[in-house]
C-alpha cells in the first residue's frame, strides 16, 4: 500500500467519521485516496483556523477524537491557534498536515515550516514521520496519546514522500508506549484519607472542572454530592459536569463566578476538586484563596496538582474512577444521610444568605436589550433540550461567554463548548460546525460577540454547503465588550481600540452566504426573533443589538482576592 | 522557600527531537538549567541526560512532573533526594604557561591529579575531571595565572550504591 492507503485505511480503522481539511500540495495524495473513500466524510472548511476548531468542537460534543487535514505550510501554521485552545482544555484531537519530502525538509523549500517545532510546546505529543513502514505504528500512537490520559492535541507531519512510498500494512493490536503511561486507578490510601476529611469538616465546597465532564464522571458527582449533601460550583470548563438546576449547585466560581460560589469557597474548610486545575481566572489572588481550606485533588494529571494552590491530599487519578473508588468508601461506612445533613446544616443556612443576598440579576428596562435578557429568553424557549442534553451550545470569547455562563443552566456534559484555557476569540462558530457534524440531531447554538463572530465568519460558508442548521445569536453591542468593560473600570473609560467604526449589515451578510438573518433592536422583538430562529432548519443568523456598556458582574479583578467582587 | 540545586537524571527515549521538547519545557515554563549532558546508554533506544536546575521545593516537584509528562521521557530520578550520590564534572583548561609560570602549573597539575593534554611554547591545555567544587578550586587557582579558555562538560552523577552486606 502506499502512504497515502495507509494514512486513510488507518482512520478507519480508528473509527473515524467525519474529518475537518483543506487541501493543499503537500496533502494531495491523501485527498487523492479519500476521494475514493465515501465512508469518511470530508469537511472542507475555508480557513485551517476553521478545521481545527471544528475538530475540537466535534471532539468536546462527542467525546471522541476529532481530525483534522491540512497541507503544509501555511496550511499548518493556520492550525495552531486551534492546536493551542484543544492543548489548553485538554480535547483529544489528531492534527494531520503536509509536510515537503524529507529530502527537502531544512532546505526552506516551498510551503516548508518546521510544525513540529512550532507545535511542540502546544500539542500533548508530535510526530514527523520519516518512514513509510513507520505510518501504522505512529499513526495508532497518535490516536491513542490523543484519547487517553489527560486528552489533548497531536499532530502528526506527513512528508509527502512518506506519502507516496509503498509499505506492507499492519495493525498494531494494542499500543504500548513504555515512556507514556497514564495512571487512572487513584491510590486507596489517599481516598480514604480524603473520605476521613469530608467526615470531619464542616464547610465543604465541591469544585467540578472540565476533567469530570472528559471522564464522564457527572453522574458519580451527582451521586457524592447528593448522598453527602455538599454543595457544588464548576468552573467554566465544568458547567454541565452537575446540573445548573440543581438546589445544590452554586454556579461557576471565579472571576465572573457568582457571589456565593465564590464566598462558599473562600469560607471553605475543605475542597474537593475534581478535574479542575485552580487556574487564575478561578483562584484570583493565589495567597488569598480559601485561606481556611483543606484541599482534596483529584486529577489524572500530576502536574495539574500543587500547581498553583497548596494540596491536603492528593489523588492521582481518572476522575470517575477515583470517584467510584470514594463512593464505595461512603457505602462501606455507610454513615447515614441525616448526619451528613447535620453536619453541614449551619454550613447551608450562611450560604442560602449569601444566595439571597446577591443572587446573579440584571435590570430589563428601556429601549435596551439587556444580553442577560437574551440568554435566559434562550434558555426558557430550550430548556426541554437543556435538560435532557439534545442542544449543545458553543461561544466566543469575552462578555458573551460569561453572560452565557452565568445565565444559561447547563444541566448535561457536553452541552456548553467554550475555550476555557486558551480564551480564543471565533473558536464559537467552527466549533458548532463540528458539534452539528457530531451530533446532526441535536440544537447547535453559537452564542457569538459582534468582534469574535468575524474572526471566522467565512465558515459561513462551510456551515452553508453542508446544510447545517446552526444558530448564531450575537450580542450585538458594537464593542470588543470585555475590553471595553476593563477600560472603563481600571483604565479610567479610556477607550482605545474597542469601538468598530464598520460593522457589516450581519443580516446581509447572512444573506449574502444564504442563511437566514434575524434582527431585533427592542426588547419585545427578543422572544419572537429567537422563536422564528429556533424554528428555522437552515443556518441563522440573529444580530441582536443590545445595550452597548452593559458589563458582566459580578467581577473579581485580575489578581484579587476573589472575595473582592464587584458587584452590579 | 530556599532555592537550591538539583542534580536530576533522566532516561529520555532517543528520537530526534526528544531534548528539544525537554529543552522547550524549561523555557517556555520559565524553569533554570544550570547544566545539561546527554549520551546514548548501554540500550541504544534510550538516552541519559543529567541535569542541574533550581528551584524551591514546589518549582523541583513541577519540573519533575512536567518532565514525566512528557511523551518521550522514560524515567525521572532527583539524584539529590535520592541520598548519596558521586558527581563529576570535566572541564578542559588553556592556561597561560609562560617560562615563569611553567613550572607553577604543572605542579597545579600535579597537587590537583589533572592531565596535560596539549603543550604549546605559550600554554598548557590541562584535563581536569572530579566534583565541581573541585574544578571551582581549580579554576580559581588558575584564575591569576591566566586562563585562555574553558570548556565544561556540565555535570554527570549516579547514586552511590548502599554500602555493607
Amino acid at each position: 500500500m502506499t502512504g497515502a492507503q495507509i494514512i486513510v485505511e488507518a482512520l478507519k480503522r480508528e473509527g473515524v467519521e467525519v474529518i475537518f481539511g483543506y487541501p493543499g500540495g503537500a496533502v494531495i495524495d491523501i485527498y487523492d485516496e479519500l476521494y475514493r473513500t465515501p465512508e469518511i466524510k470530508h469537511i472542507l472548511v475555508r480557513h485551517e483556523q476553521g478545521a481545527a476548531h471544528a475538530a475540537d468542537g466535534y471532539a468536546r460534543s462527542t467525546g471522541k477524537v476529532g481530525v483534522c487535514l491540512v497541507t503544509s505550510g501555511p496550511g499548518a501554521t493556520n492550525t495552531v491557534t486551534g492546536i493551542a485552545t484543544a492543548y489548553m482544555d485538554s480535547i483529544p484531537v489528531v492534527i494531520f498536515t503536509g509536510q515537503v519530502p524529507t529530502k527537502l525538509i531544512g532546505n526552506d523549500a516551498f510551503q516548508e515550516v518546521d510544525i513540529t517545532g512550532i507545535t511542540r510546546p502546544c500539542t500533548k505529543h508530535n510526530f514527523l514521520v520519516k518512514r513509510t513502514e513507520d505510518l501504522p505504528k505512529i499513526l495508532r500512537a497518535a490516536f491513542h496519546i490523543a484519547r487517553t490520559g489527560r486528552p489533548g492535541p497531536v499532530l502528526v507531519d506527513l512528508p509527502k514522500d512518506v506519502q507516496q512510498g509503498k509499505a506492507e500494512f499492519y495493525w498494531p493490536e494494542e499500543v504500548r508506549l513504555r515512556s507514556y503511561q497514564p495512571v487512572y486507578d487513584p491510590h486507596p490510601r489517599q481516598v480514604e484519607k480524603a473520605y476521613r476529611m469530608l467526615e470531619s469538616c464542616t464547610r465543604p465546597v465541591v469544585l467540578v472542572g472540565g476533567g469530570v465532564i472528559s471522564s464522564g464522571a457527572h453522574e458519580e458527582i451527582c451521586e457524592l454530592a447528593e448522598r453527602l449533601h455538599l454543595p457544588v460550583t464548576m468552573t467554566l470548563m465544568g458547567l454541565g459536569g452537575f446540573p445548573g438546576t440543581h438546589p445544590q449547585s452554586l454556579g461557576m466560581l471565579g472571576m465572573h463566578g457568582t457571589y456565593y460560589a465564590n464566598m462558599a469557597v473562600a469560607n471553605s474548610d475543605l475542597i474537593l476538586a475534581v478535574g479542575a486545575r485552580f487556574d487564575d481566572r478561578v483562584t484570583g489572588k493565589v495567597d488569598a484563596f480559601a485561606p481556611m481550606a483543606k484541599i482534596i485533588h483529584i486529577d489524572i494529571d500530576p502536574t495539574s496538582i500543587q500547581k498553583n494552590v497548596r494540596v491536603d491530599v492528593p489523588i492521582v487519578g481518572d476522575c470517575k474512577r477515583s470517584l467510584e473508588r470514594l463512593l464505595t468508601v461512603i457505602k462501606e461506612v455507610a454513615r447515614p444521610e441525616k448526619i451528613w445533613r447535620e453536619q453541614f446544616k449551619d454550613w447551608w443556612e450562611q450560604i442560602e444568605i449569601w444566595k439571597k443576598r446577591y443572587p446573579l440579576s440584571y435590570k430589563q428596562e428601556g429601549d435596551y436589550i439587556k444580553p442577560q435578557f437574551v440568554i435566559e429568553k434562550l434558555y426558557e424557549l430550550t430548556r426541554d433540550r437543556a435538560q435532557s442534553g439534545q442542544i449543545v451550545i458553543s461561544t466566543e470569547v469575552g462578555q458573551n461567554q460569561m453572560w452565557t455562563a452565568q445565565f444559561y443552566k447547563f444541566d448535561r456534559p457536553r452541552t456548553l463548548i467554550t475555550s476555557g484555557g486558551l480564551g480564543t476569540m471565533g473558536f464559537g462558530f467552527p466549533a458548532a460546525i463540528g458539534a452539528q457534524m457530531g451530533n446532526p440531531d441535536k440544537l447547535v447554538v453559537d452564542i457569538a460577540g459582534d468582534g469574535s463572530i468575524q474572526m471566522n465568519i467565512q465558515e459561513m460558508a462551510t456551515a452553508m454547503e453542508q446544510g447545517l442548521p446552526i444558530k448564531v445569536i450575537i450580542l450585538n453591542n458594537g464593542y470588543l465588550g470585555m475590553v471595553r468593560q476593563w477600560q472603563e473600570l481600571f483604565y479610567q473609560r479610556r477607550y482605545s481600540a474597542v469601538k468598530f467604526q464598520v460593522i457589516p449589515d450581519f443580516v446581509k451578510l447572512a444573506e449574502a452566504y444564504g442563511a437566514l438573518g434575524l434582527r431585533a433592536t427592542r426588547p419585545e422583538e427578543v422572544e419572537p426573533v429567537l422563536k422564528q430562529a429556533l424554528e428555522s432548519d437552515r443556518l441563522t443568523l440573529v444580530d441582536i443589538h443590545i445595550a452597548p456598556e452593559e458589563g458582566v458582574f459580578p467581577m473579581v479583578p485580575a489578581g484579587r482576592a476573589t472575595t473582592e467582587m464587584i458587584l452590579v | 522557600m530556599s532555592e537550591r540545586k538539583h542534580t536530576l537524571s533522566v532516561l529520555v527515549e532517543n528520537t530526534p527531537g526528544a531534548l528539544a521538547r525537554i529543552a522547550g519545557l524549561f523555557s517556555g515554563r520559565g524553569f533554570n538549567i544550570d547544566s545539561l549532558c546527554v549520551a546514548e546508554t548501554l540500550d541504544p533506544t534510550l538516552s541519559h541526560l543529567t541535569l542541574v536546575t533550581s528551584g524551591d521545593d514546589l518549582i523541583i516537584e513541577q519540573i519533575i512532573k512536567q518532565l514525566r509528562r512528557l511523551i518521550d521521557v522514560y524515567k525521572v530520578v532527583d539524584v539529590t533526594e535520592e541520598g548519596e550520590f558521586v558527581e563529576r564534572e570535566m572541564a578542559l583548561i588553556k592556561v597561560r604557561a609562560e617560562k615563569e609560570t611553567r613550572a607553577e602549573v604543572l605542579r597545579m597539575c600535579d597537587i590537583f591529579r589533572c592531565k596535560v593534554v596539549d603543550v604549546s611554547p605559550r600554554t598548557y591545555t590541562i584535563e581536569v575531571t572530579g566534583p565541581q567544587s573541585k574544578l571551582q578550586a581549580v579554576i580559581e587557582l588558575l584564575k591569576p595565572i591566566g586562563i585562555k579558555e574553558i570548556v565544561r562538560t556540565g555535570l554527570i552523577a549516579m547514586r552511590r550504591e548502599k554500602k555493607g552486606t
